[in-house]
C-alpha cells in the first residue's frame, strides 16, 4: 500500500520535471532553430544582408531598410503611448473618484487583451485616410499611422502595469511629503513616481516588447514598402511585416534571410528582457500577474 | 515508565543560524509533556523535528538521534510520511482544509488508502466524538469546515489527526488563537486524550503548562535548561533561570 | 486630462469596430462561407468553426502541460540555478514575438513532422507560444494556497502529491480555470502566427488537417484582399465580443474565488 503511494509520488514528479523543461526545450529549439536556418544567409551574405535594398528577385538581400521601419514605428509609438499611459495610470491611482476607477481599471485590463488586427484595421479604414489628407500624399499608410495605432495597442498595457506599481507605492511616503507641505503633484512628481519607477519602466518595457513583435497590424498600416522613411508620412516596413509577407513564397536564400530577420528579432527581445530583468531587480513579483500577460500577446 | 521518543545530541540549524544546541531529553508515553520558554527559544523548531516538518523549510540542518520507539528517524532513509501517521501534529492557528467537516476528518484515512465508505463514516464519527465535536455537528457533515468557531475548528483539526490513529500528538500552542472557554474544552480534551496517546505541547502560557502537563521542559535560546516533573519545575526549579522565567522575571 | 484620453480611446476604437460592423451582422454572415473575391462576399461560419477548432485544439495540448510544468515549478522544484534556469527560459518565451513562432511552426509542425498547413499545425505553434502564460497563472493560482493547508496535509502522512492533488489543486483551480480561460482568449487574438502555419483557405474544415482562417486572420484578408470593409467590421464585432465575453467570465471566476477565501480569515 505505501510502496504504490511513494511509487506514485515519485513518478509524478518526473513527470512534472519533464513538463516543465518542456519549455525550456522549446525555447532551446526555437533558438537552434533560427540560428540555424539563419545562419546561411549571414554566410552567404555577410554584412551585406544590412543593406538597405530589398530586392528578392534581383538577389539584393538588405534589411536595413526593415529595421529602420521597426525602430521607427517603435520610437513613435513610445512617444506617443508612455506619457499618455504614465498619464492615465496617475489619472487612475490618484486622481480618478473611486467610482470611477472602479469601472475604468477593469476597462483597462479588457482592453489589453483586444486582437491586434481590430487596431490595424481601425488605422486603416480610419486613420489612414485622415493621414492621407493631412499628408496630401498617398493612401496614408506610413509610419505615423505605424506608430499611432502601436501607440494605442500598448496603452492599456502600459498604464495597467504603471497603475499597479503607482497603487503600491506605501501611502507613507504620500502622507510623508504631504505632511512637508509639499502639494498633490509636487508628490507625484518627486515621490510618487520615483517610487513607482521600476514598474514603470518594466511597463514600458512590456509595451516595447509587444511593438517590436507587432506584425498584422503593421502589415495594414504601415504600407510594407521595403524603403526608408524620410518622413513620418512615408511608407515603410517592419522587420515583422516582412517575414510574414513573403515567408510564404520565399525560397532557399531568400528564405534564410527572412530567418535571419527572425533571429534579429530574438536578439532584440532577449536583449529587452534583460534589460526588464536588470530594471527589476529587487522587487518581489513580476509585472504579468493575473493573467494580464495572457492577453498582452502580439500578433 | 517507557520513553516513547528520546532525542540525543540534537542540533538544528536554519541556515547558519543555530536554533537548537545539544537537546537531549525523553518523552514519556501516555504523559502530556510540556515546552516552555520565552519567544524564539526553539521549542516549536523542536516540536517540528519530531515529526520532521522542518523538512519542508528549505536550507534547515538536523545532527543528532531522535529514537521513535527506540528506532533513529534522524536520518536521510526515514519514510516521513509513515512517519507522520503515527507522529500527529496539530497547529497554532487551526487550519481545516476548504472542505466539508466529513471531508476534513476522513481526508487522512483516505490518503492512507481507505475507499470503504462504511469504515470511513465509522472513523470520522469516532473521531469526532473523541473531541467531543460529533453532538455539535452529526447534522451537519457537509458543512464547510470553515464555517465553525474557532475552536470548534481546533478540534476539528485534532479529530482530523485522530483519524489516522497516530500514536503520539504533537501540538504547537493549540491554545494561542483560542478564547478561553475554547482553550479549557481543549485542555479538558488533552486530559482524556492521554490515555490513549503520548502528547507533547508547546505553549506560552505557563499556567497552562502547570495545569495540563506531568513533565516539563525549559527552553532557552536554542538550549534545553531544565526537565523534569512538571510539579517541581514550578516549585521547586533548580536551574536560576528557569527560577527567573517562572516568576515572571523576562518571556 | 490625460487619464481619461488614455482610457477612451482604445475605448473608442473598440466602439468604433461594433458600430460599423453591426450593420452588416445578421443570420447570414454566421452561416454562409466567405465567397472570396472583391467583393467578400459571404459570411463567417467557415471561420468560426475553423477557430473553434483552433482553440480547442489549442487548450487541449496547451492545458495539461501548462498545468503540469506549473505543479513542478510550484511544488517540487527547488531553488536551484537549474530551476532558474527554467523560469528564465519560461520568461523569455513569453516575450518572443508571434511572427517567430510562426516561423518556427512552420519549420516544425508543417514541414519537419509533416502536418502541412492544417489547424493542428496552427494549434500546436499557439500551444508553444501560450505555454509560458498557462503556466504563469496557473503557477500564481497555486501559490495563492496558503501554506498552513499543506502543512497540515503533509502532517497527515501525505505524499507530496497526494497533498497537491487532494488540497492545492482543488483549491487553485478557480484560478487555474482562469488561467484557461485566458488561453483561449489569447488564442483567439492570434493572428500572425497562424496567418504563416495555417493556410488561408476561406472553406469550411473537414479535418484538423486541413487549413482554415481564425477570426482574426479572416478580418486580415477582410481588408488586404476584398474592399468588404462592414465584413471587415462585422468580424471585428464578432471577434470583441467573443474577448468580451471572455474577460467577464474570468471576472466574475476571480471574484468567487475571493469570496470563497475570503471566508477563511
Amino acid at each position: 500500500m505505501h510502496i504504490s503511494r511513494h511509487f506514485v509520488d515519485r513518478v509524478v514528479k518526473h513527470i512534472m520535471l519533464a513538463l516543465a523543461t518542456l519549455s525550456l526545450l522549446i525555447l532551446v529549439l526555437i533558438a537552434l532553430y533560427i540560428f540555424r536556418e539563419a545562419w546561411p544567409a549571414f554566410k552567404e551574405l555577410g554584412l551585406s544582408v544590412f543593406d538597405d535594398k530589398w530586392y528578392p528577385s534581383r538577389e539584393a538581400y538588405g534589411i536595413m531598410t526593415m529595421i529602420v521601419g521597426t525602430i521607427v514605428s517603435t520610437t513613435l509609438a513610445l512617444f506617443f503611448a508612455v506619457p499618455l499611459s504614465i498619464g492615465c495610470a496617475l489619472f487612475l491611482a490618484e486622481v480618478a473618484p473611486p467610482q470611477v476607477a472602479q469601472v475604468a481599471r477593469p476597462a483597462v485590463e479588457l482592453l489589453v487583451g483586444i486582437p491586434s488586427v481590430v487596431y490595424g484595421m481601425v488605422g486603416v479604414v480610419f486613420l489612414s485616410p485622415i493621414i492621407a489628407d493631412i499628408s496630401g500624399q498617398g493612401s496614408g499608410s506610413s509610419v505615423l499611422a505605424a506608430g499611432i495605432v502601436l501607440a494605442i495597442m500598448i496603452l492599456p498595457t502600459v498604464t495597467s502595469i504603471s497603475e499597479d506599481g503607482l497603487r503600491a507605492v506605501p501611502r507613507a511616503y504620500k502622507d510623508a511629503s504631504l505632511a512637508l507641505g509639499a502639494t498633490r503633484w509636487q508628490t507625484i512628481w518627486h515621490v510618487l513616481l520615483p517610487a513607482a519607477r521600476s514598474s514603470i519602466v518594466a511597463a514600458v518595457i512590456l509595451g516595447l516588447g509587444r511593438a517590436i513583435g507587432e506584425t498584422m497590424a503593421m502589415m495594414m498600416v504601415i504600407g510594407n514598402s521595403p524603403q526608408f522613411p524620410h518622413s513620418i508620412f512615408d511608407s515603410a516596413r517592419t522587420l515583422t511585416g516582412n517575414i510574414a509577407a513573403e515567408i510564404a513564397h520565399a525560397t532557399g536564400l531568400h528564405a534564410d534571410v527572412l530567418w535571419a530577420c527572425g533571429a534579429l528579432l530574438f536578439i532584440m527581445v532577449l536583449g529587452l528582457n534583460t534589460l526588464g530583468i536588470l530594471a527589476y531587480r529587487g522587487k518581489i513579483g513580476l509585472p504579468w500577474s493575473r493573467g494580464k500577460s495572457a492577453k498582452g500577446r502580439v500578433s | 515508565m517507557k520513553m516513547k521518543i528520546s532525542t540525543k545530541d540534537l542540533d538544528f540549524y536554519y541556515g547558519d543560524v543555530q536554533a537548537l544546541r545539544n537537546i537531549s531529553l525523553d518523552i514519556k508515553e501516555g504523559q502530556i509533556t510540556a515546552l516552555i520558554g520565552p519567544s524564539g527559544c526553539g521549542k516549536s523548531t523542536f516540536l517540528r523535528v519530531l515529526n520532521r516538518m522542518n523538512d519542508t523549510v528549505p536550507k534547515t540542518r538536523c545532527r543528532g538521534q531522535v529514537l521513535l520507539d527506540g528506532k533513529d528517524i534522524n536520518y536521510n532513509g526515514t519514510d516521513c510520511v509513515e512517519l507522520r501517521k503515527r507522529v500527529g501534529m496539530v497547529f497554532q492557528q487551526p487550519n481545516p482544509f476548504p472542505k466539508s467537516i466529513f471531508e476534513n476528518v476522513a481526508y487522512g484515512p483516505k490518503i492512507l488508502g481507505m475507499r470503504n465508505k462504511e469504515q470511513l463514516r465509522e472513523i470520522v464519527q469516532k473521531s469526532l466524538r473523541a473531541v467531543a465535536l460529533w453532538d455539535e455537528v452529526k447534522d451537519n457533515l457537509d458543512k464547510s469546515g470553515l464555517a465553525l468557531s474557532g475552536g470548534q475548528q481546533q478540534r476539528l483539526c485534532i479529530a482530523r489527526v485522530l483519524a489516522v490513529e497516530p500514536e503520539v500528538l504533537l501540538m504547537d500552542e493549540p491554545c494561542s488563537a483560542l478564547d478561553p472557554i475554547a482553550t479549557l474544552k481543549i485542555e479538558d480534551l488533552m486530559q482524556e486524550l492521554k490515555e490513549e496517546y503520548t502528547i507533547v505541547i508547546v505553549t506560552h502560557n505557563m499556567q497552562q503548562a502547570a495545569r495540563v502537563s506531568q513533565w516539563t521542559c525549559f527552553f532557552l535560546m536554542g538550549e534545553l535548561v531544565e526537565y523534569g516533573p512538571t510539579s517541581r519545575i514550578f516549585t521547586n526549579p533548580e536551574d536560576q533561570r528557569t527560577k527567573d522565567y517562572i516568576s515572571g522575571r523576562f518571556g | 486630462m490625460m487619464g481619461i484620453c488614455g482610457v477612451s480611446l482604445p475605448l473608442f476604437i473598440v466602439i468604433y469596430v461594433i458600430a460599423q460592423g453591426l450593420p452588416a451582422i445578421n443570420w447570414d454572415f454566421f452561416t454562409s462561407e466567405p465567397a472570396g473575391g472583391l467583393s467578400g462576399d459571404g459570411g463567417i461560419s467557415s471561420v468560426i468553426i475553423t477557430t473553434l477548432w483552433l482553440v480547442g485544439a489549442t487548450l487541449v495540448v496547451t492545458v495539461p502541460l501548462g498545468i503540469g510544468a506549473a505543479i513542478y515549478l510550484a511544488e517540487y522544484a527547488r531553488d536551484t540555478w537549474r530551476t532558474e534556469i527554467v523560469r528564465r527560459g519560461v520568461e523569455l518565451l513569453a516575450g518572443i514575438p508571434s511572427i517567430v513562432f510562426g516561423l518556427f511552426g512552420l519549420a516544425i509542425f508543417v514541414q519537419v513532422f509533416d502536418l502541412g498547413l492544417s489547424i493542428i499545425s496552427g494549434s500546436l505553434t499557439l500551444a508553444c507560444l501560450l505555454l509560458p502564460f498557462m503556466i504563469r497563472s496557473t503557477e500564481e493560482a497555486m501559490r495563492s494556497v496558503p501554506r498552513s493547508h499543506r502543512e497540515a496535509s503533509l502532517a497527515l502522512g501525505a505524499t507530496r502529491w497526494q497533498m497537491v492533488r487532494s488540497v492545492v489543486l482543488p483549491s487553485a483551480l478557480p484560478g487555474i480555470i482562469t488561467g484557461i480561460i485566458l488561453c483561449a482568449g489569447g488564442a483567439v487574438a492570434e493572428s500572425a502566427c497562424l496567418y504563416v502555419v495555417m493556410g488561408g483557405s476561406a472553406e469550411m474544415p473537414g479535418t484538423p488537417l486541413d487549413g482554415g482562417r481564425s477570426l482574426a486572420v479572416h478580418i486580415f484578408y477582410l481588408i488586404n484582399e476584398t474592399n468588404a470593409l462592414d465584413k471587415a467590421m462585422a468580424t471585428g464585432a464578432v471577434l470583441m465580443v467573443f474577448v468580451l465575453v471572455l474577460n467577464i467570465a474570468t471576472r466574475f471566476l476571480s471574484w468567487q474565488y475571493r469570496a470563497r477565501v475570503g471566508g477563511k480569515k
